[in-house]
């Protein structure tokens, strides 16, 4: 690795005017950046530290119910924020998978989506919340689905000079809950062979009115799964349902065979974890699945 | 390029020069000479240079210096009061729970982290605290053994 500039602005306008010098990339909680620097996966002669700006590390709750978590907070300060950890049990045990404690202290979302991995374990929940990204970049500001940030395996959508600077979560309806779930060998600091984010909303009756899927491992990137949620949507919770649209889930898949996995192993385990997150869904809301 | 870092380090200031892509790992080691902090595999799978940064365990591979201007960084060599060992580093000695000792400094820093939030850790709390510090030798449970006993003031 040849030498390296560190800058760490304290404001967003900054961070942008340094970015477009030069072969710069942002820097946030750098658990994936910096080895790929030092082993010369990435190039880079200058990192952007977005860390000592105040609103890339902030959580706030919107006026709207919703919430903008900064790009590069770490995942242990999610954990530990109380009223997000209530209100997004799902996002907070997806993204508490990530590595160790030692690369939670560190790892943030912004990081995660951004790195563009395609087992990264927050983005499927992400989706299936239909999180949004507020970007910042040299022609202004911009607002991109997290579904489309991630372009193939370590590539993402920003432009030269773009940086996520906040994860935008919509307000949840009143009976909403959404889980992620994955399959590693071993139980703890492993990467995801398959995994699957589901998210349920129902209506007064108890009829599914809303539902999202999203796949971890099996594509390029992440992916929607969406002959698994049209199947879900106008019917009642049940294990039959939830086995149906994991199978579906399982078509929609486009895994590869690599060493962590065949393709056939990864759809197989497409359809029980899309049922079980599901399952996992309708045991927050309370609904006994007949 | 070279700059000058401010940092405090087992509870003294430090100054010290880093170049810009300089580790924390290689700022504690090869810049102050606190070669307690072990280098492992240097990609934030095996938790050997675990260092704890504002009171939270790091891998310190994954730190650039100049991330850590300003910070307060707690190394092994910080941890024993005197002669006087850490009741985890104590137990730790007492129940066997080092071999090779490798990456005994890194499981140390981990523990006492934990401790200080959790002081009466389940043994599954104490198995997630230290699931990202690898060690090949001795099998983790007379690890977790003297970390439960650590916490429960050195009763056996």
């Amino acid at each position: 690795m040849h030498d390296l500039r560190y800058d760490g602005p304290t404001t967003i306008e900054q961070a942008v005017a340094l970015l477009a010098q030069g072969s710069a990339r942002a820097l946030a909680g750098g658990t994936d950046l910096v080895p790929q620097l030092r082993e010369g996966r990435r190039q880079a002669d200058r990192v952007v530290d977005l860390k000592r700006i105040a609103a890339l590390v902030a959580i706030e709750r919107l006026a709207n119910g919703g919430w903008r978590i900064g790009a590069a907070a770490s995942v242990t300060r999610l954990a530990r924020h109380a009223e997000l950890a209530a209100a997004h049990p799902g996002l907070i045990e997806a993204a508490s998978l990530i590595g160790s404690l030692q690369i939670q202290n560190r790892a943030t979302l912004g990081g995660n989506v951004c790195n563009a991995a395609p087992s990264a374990d927050a983005v499927p929940l992400l989706i299936v919340l239909a999180a949004q990204a507020e970007i910042a970049g040299p022609a202004g500001r911009r607002i991109v689905a997290i579904e489309s940030i991630p372009r193939s395996p370590g590539q993402s959508v920003l432009a030269p000079g773009e940086i996520v600077v906040a994860l935008l979560l919509p307000p949840s309806p009143a009976r909403h809950a959404a889980r992620y779930l994955r399959m590693t060998p071993r139980r703890e600091m492993d990467i995801a062979v398959a995994g699957a984010g589901a998210c349920l909303t129902l209506d007064a009756a108890g009829v599914i009115t809303h539902a999202r899927i999203a796949l971890a491992s099996v594509a390029p990137t992440p992916i929607r799964a969406p002959s698994a949620e049209a199947s879900l949507i106008g019917q009642r919770p049940s294990l039959g349902l939830f086995t149906a649209a994991g199978l579906a889930a399982a078509h929609d898949a486009k895994p590869i065979s690599d060493t962590r996995g065949s393709a056939d192993y990864r759809r197989e385990l497409v359809a029980v974890l899309t049922r079980r997150a599901l399952a996992r869904c309708a045991f927050d809301l309370g609904i006994p699945l007949p | 390029m070279k700059t000058v870092m401010t940092l405090d380090v087992n509870g003294e200031p430090r100054e010290v020069l880093a170049e810009g892509r300089d580790t924390l790992l290689e700022l504690l080691r090869d810049r102050l000479g606190l070669t307690g902090t072990k280098e492992g595999c240097s990609n934030g799978n095996c938790g050997s240079c675990t260092v704890l940064l504002d009171g939270e365990p790091v891998c310190a591979c994954l730190v650039l210096a100049a991330e850590v201007n300003g910070a307060r960084v707690t190394t092994i060599e910080g941890i024993a009061t005197g002669n006087d060992l850490h009741p985890v580093q104590a137990e730790l000695i007492r129940h066997g729970g080092t071999q090779c000792g490798f990456c005994t400094p890194g499981i140390v820093l981990s523990a006492v982290a934990l401790l200080a939030r959790n002081p009466r850790p389940t043994d599954g709390d104490i198995r997630h605290a230290i699931a990202g510090n690898l060690c090949r030798c001795t099998g983790y449970d007379k690890i977790v053994e003297a970390v439960a006993a650590a916490a429960q003031g050195g009763a056996p």
